[in-house]
C-alpha cells in the first residue's frame, strides 16, 4: 500500500501500526510526534493506532529555534 | 537575585537560549553551559526519513535544561495550534513559545492570528508564551487572553538592532500583570542590559549568541549582561538630569 508521509507518497507493507512504521524507519519513538490524517497520536496508542492504504502520516522532531 | 517565576515554574536564569544556527551542535552545548540558561527554544519540523542524522536533543541535558517548542515558520493560527499540539507529543510538556508571522521580511507577528491562537491553545491546557509586537495593548490583550508571560520584541528576528522602542518595553513592563521576556533583537551584551534594565523579566536570544564569532564567549557576556541589568534595575538608578551635580565635596576646597 501507499502512504503520504511527511508530504510524499511512500510505500510500505500494510497495514500497520504507528510503532511497526517508526520501527521501520529506525526512528526512537520517545522523541518523536506522530499525526494521522491531522490528528496527533498520543504515545500509548501508537500500538493500537493502524495505519491504512491513503492515510497521511507526519512525523515531527525537535529541531534548532529560536 | 530572585529566580525568574513563569506559570508556577521556577528558573534560576532569566537568559532564554535558542538552539539554531550554531557552527556545530557542540559549540551550542558549550555555549549553553556558558550562558547558564536553564530554559532552551526547540523548533518542530519533520524527521528526515532520507538520511540518519544526530538528534538535537544528544547536545541537551534535559536534566537541567527546560525545552520550550516554538511555532516558528507558522504565518496562521491554525498551522500555529497544530504545529503547538505536535511540539506538544514530542517534548511531552504543555509550553509553547507561541508564533504566529504575518509578514516574510520582517517576520512581525500577525496580532489578530496570535490573539486567537493563544484564546485556543489556553484553552486547550498549554502554557503560552506569545512572540508579540512591542505594544502594550497588544501585550494586555494576550495576558487577559491567558497567556503566561508576553514576549514583545526588541526588533527584529536575527537584526541585532537592539532594544527600539525602549519606552515601549517600560511600559509594557509597568502594566502587565505576567513576566515580560524580550524576545528578539539583541545584537550584542549592551542590549541585552537595557532590556533588563528597563524592567524585563527576562531576555531571549538565539542570533545574537550562535552567529557571534565567539559562540561560547557571547554566551558568557550575555549571563553577565542580563544579571548586570537584573541588578540595575532592582538597584535602582539615578534620575538623568541636564546639568552636573558634583560629587566632590564643595567645602575645604584648598586655596579658597
Amino acid at each position: 500500500m501507499t502512504i503520504r508521509l511527511n508530504g510524499d507518497a511512500y510505500p510500505v507493507p500494510g497495514p500497520l501500526s504507528v510503532t511497526e512504521l517508526l520501527a521501520r524507519l529506525d526512528i526512537d519513538p520517545r522523541r518523536v510526534a506522530v499525526e494521522l490524517n491531522l490528528a496527533v497520536v498520543k504515545k500509548p496508542a501508537y500500538d493500537a493506532s493502524l495505519i491504512k492504504d491513503g492515510d497521511e502520516v507526519e512525523i515531527v522532531n525537535f529541531v534548532g529555534g529560536g | 537575585m530572585s529566580d525568574l517565576v513563569i506559570a508556577g515554574r521556577t528558573f534560576r536564569s532569566r537568559l532564554i537560549v535558542g538552539t539554531g544556527k550554531y557552527p556545530s551542535h557542540a559549540i551550542m552545548r558549550a555555549a549553553h553551559e556558558a550562558s547558564g540558561t536553564d530554559m532552551v527554544t526547540v523548533a518542530v519540523r519533520r524527521v528526515d526519513i532520507t538520511r540518519k542524522s544526530e538528534s538535537l536533543l544528544d547536545y541537551i541535558d534535559t536534566s537541567k535544561i527546560f525545552l520550550l517548542a516554538n511555532t516558528a515558520a507558522c504565518y496562521t493560527a491554525a498551522d500555529a495550534i497544530r504545529t503547538a499540539h505536535l511540539g506538544r507529543e514530542a517534548g511531552m510538556s504543555n509550553w509553547v513559545k507561541l508564533e504566529v508571522i504575518g509578514d516574510e521580511q520582517t517576520l512581525f507577528p500577525d496580532n489578530e492570528g496570535l490573539l486567537e491562537a493563544t484564546r485556543v491553545l489556553v484553552k486547550d491546557g498549554f502554557v503560552v508564551l506569545p512572540y508579540t509586537n512591542d505594544d502594550p495593548v497588544m501585550c494586555r490583550k494576550l495576558a487577559d487572553a491567558g497567556a503566561a508571560a508576553v514576549m514583545p520584541l526588541g526588533a527584529p528576528i536575527g537584526s541585532g538592532l537592539g532594544i527600539q522602542n525602549p519606552n515601549n518595553i517600560r511600559i509594557i513592563r509597568e502594566q502587565a500583570k505576567v513576566p515580560v521576556i524580550v524576545d528578539a533583537g539583541v545584537g550584542t551584551a549592551s542590549d541585552a542590559t537595557v532590556a533588563m534594565e528597563l524592567g524585563a523579566d527576562g531576555v531571549l536570544m538565539n542570533t545574537a549568541i550562535a552567529g557571534a564569532q565567539d559562540p561560547v564567549a557571547m554566551a558568557r557576556a550575555m549571563r553577565l549582561a542580563v544579571e548586570a541589568g537584573r541588578i540595575a534595575y532592582l538597584a535602582g538608578r539615578i534620575p538623568k538630569k541636564s546639568y552636573a551635580t558634583a560629587s566632590s565635596p564643595l567645602q575645604g576646597v584648598v586655596g579658597s
